[in-house]
């Protein structure tokens, strides 16, 4: 069946809110155990799809199938198989950090040993204390705590790093990956285009309610095949070219088996890309 | 919904009634404003109220205190189970558990026993004070406590998912307070907690305020903590305590038709 290849499944997908669509029409597949990234600016339409795949938000219209079941519908069985990680949230403020894994670990079948969830967000030393005295970087990792503490197959993450140190997001990134060797399947919406080339399999960009790119994070949107700078230095000073085909230019270049100094090859960055993709730069 | 499943529901609305305790008892301020604001009410305006009543000799003031207990207990079913709600919805306490395959019951059920133990909690600290300042007797019939526990029940569950219908019109927990201690004030004055004996409020007053479960929950408790010729300072001269079952009864089905009606887990409007 297609629901054991694909954790979701999404055509044609439209949210209007007054006549105005923050959702104009998405397809999108996500294979299971894949780490999916969804990016785009603000207002794109990323919040909205998410959480309709969350069952947070009714749709206006469109196919949607996560985890084989339409969310809109679906119950607490389904529910157990997933995990979200909020994006703001200042809940249960008085409780310890070991107190709300336990709490939490009682509502799922097969949930994960709240202890063993301390540690893989790294809050050991804040195990006993109240959620009101975390940092803002402890309350996400709680947060994301929490959303694995069921033992989800699809995780749900929306910008999951901001505010984060670059330590503490290296390591949270290091997290993302070992849930995903375990065969966690991850959405992840964020701003940050070095999180989605580090982590993801594959991204969809956004923008205006439409998927207007998809792909590997190496060929985002033509990015493997797009000209090459080449450049290199000698005696006339710095050269710069663009080429199509920069190995022949090279091999041209270094004939006579000469070294180049200060040779380089350049294709565009990640976000370059993405600011192209989404009108950004013209 | 299956035997197993119900079971579930209701072992989890009690590990979030342990966890909504906790929550609420951790909170100093809030534990001292919620349990202070009828004290203090009970306190102040008992002090004022010097008179004795020719009649049967008994004081004002122990009329008073004895509808106030009814009054202490709405504010922390009515008013506190709004305002909890409102705050998470705002807080994101009810979008978490939106996401979990926590049953709705079981959230509801957790906020039941918050507010069971709060107003157990409440009507035992206005009854001490009462005794104390205003020499009430505490009856020793266990007919008079039998009246005080259905009355208890009836009038905490009512009041409790009115609260949550409460909330759910309120776009803020800022509004819902504003909103339901309006509610609340109101109510408590048209229904004779504040000017006693209740029969010195004009007719059509209490004729409005015999609509809501206020009026009831305050008159059956003056039943159960006055002498049984205190019954002519009510409206009807006697205790109606079958209507104020009947009141009771309607306002907690009435209540939990509203709460499934219109309760909303977010603050969105789709």
């Amino acid at each position: 069946m297609i629901e054991n290849v694909n954790a979701v499944e999404v055509h044609g997908l439209r949210k209007d809110y007054a006549g105005v669509s923050a959702v104009a029409g998405i397809d999108l597949d996500i294979r299971r155990g894949e780490i999916f990234a969804l990016l785009g600016p603000n207002g794109a339409g990323k919040t909205t799809t998410v959480e309709i795949l969350e069952g947070h938000r009714r749709r206006t219209s469109g196919e949607v199938r996560v985890l084989g079941e339409d969310p809109g519908r679906a119950g607490g069985a389904w529910r157990a198989r997933i995990g979200i990680v909020l994006q703001t949230a200042s809940d249960a403020a008085e409780l310890t950090v070991a107190e709300s894994l336990r709490h939490f670990a009682g509502y799922y079948p097969h949930p994960r040993d709240p202890g063993e969830v301390v540690h893989l967000v790294g809050l050991e030393e804040k195990a006993g204390s109240r959620i009101r005295t975390l940092s803002g970087g402890q309350r996400r990792r709680l947060d994301v705590a929490l959303g694995i503490i069921g033992r989800p197959e699809l995780l749900f993450l929306d910008e999951p790093t901001t505010g984060f140190d670059p330590e503490v997001r290296r390591r949270f990134w290091a997290l993302i990956e070992r849930l995903a060797a375990d065969g966690t399947t991850i959405l992840l919406t964020t701003h940050y285009l070095d999180e989605a080339e580090a982590l993801a399999d594959r991204v969809a960009v956004l923008a205006g309610g439409r998927v207007v790119a998809e792909g590997t994070p190496a060929t985002l949107g033509g990015r493997a095949e797009a000209e090459a700078v080449v450049r290199w230095t000698d005696a006339e000073g710095v050269h710069e070219r663009r080429t199509q085909r920069p190995t022949t230019l090279v091999n041209e270049l270094s004939a006579g088996g000469g070294e180049l100094a200060g040779l380089t090859i350049t294709r565009p960055s990640l976000e370059d890309t993405y600011l192209e993709l989404i009108g950004e730069r013209s | 919904m299956t035997a197993v499943t119900a079971r579930g529901a209701l072992a989890i609305g009690l590990a979030r009634g342990a966890v909504e305790l906790r929550q609420f008892f951790r909170q100093k301020e809030t534990v001292v404003f919620t349990f202070s604001l009828p004290v203090l009410l009970l306190v102040l305006l008992g002090s004022v109220f010097g008179d004795v009543y020719p009649e049967t000799g008994l004081p004002a003031s122990q009329l008073f205190a004895a509808g106030m207990i009814g009054a202490g207990i709405i504010s922390t079913s009515f008013v506190s189970m709004g305002i909890g709600v409102a705050l998470d919805r705002e807080d994101g306490t009810l979008k978490r558990l939106r996401g979990t395959p926590m049953p709705a019951l079981s959230y509801f059920l957790g906020k039941m026993v918050l507010v069971a133990v709060s107003s157990l909690a409440q009507a035992a600290l206005m009854l001490a004070i009462a005794v104390w300042l205003f020499d009430l007797t505490l009856p020793t019939a266990p007919g008079k406590w039998l009246t005080f526990a259905w009355i208890f029940v009836l009038g905490v569950t009512g009041c409790a998912a009115l609260g949550v219908a409460a909330s759910s019109l309120a776009r803020s927990v800022n509004g819902a307070a504003a909103g339901m201690n309006i509610v609340y004030l109101a109510l408590q004055f048209i229904s004779g907690v504040f000017i006693t004996p209740v029969s010195a409020l004009p007719a059509a007053m209490v004729s409005v305020s015999s609509f809501f479960p206020v009026k009831w929950m305050c008159q059956g408790l003056r039943s159960v903590f006055l002498p049984e010729e205190a019954a002519r300072y009510e409206m009807a001269g006697q205790w109606e305590l079958g209507l104020t079952a009947l009141v009771l009864g309607a306002w907690c089905v009435a209540g939990l038709l509203l709460c499934r009606l219109v309760f909303r887990w977010t603050n969105r409007r789709e």
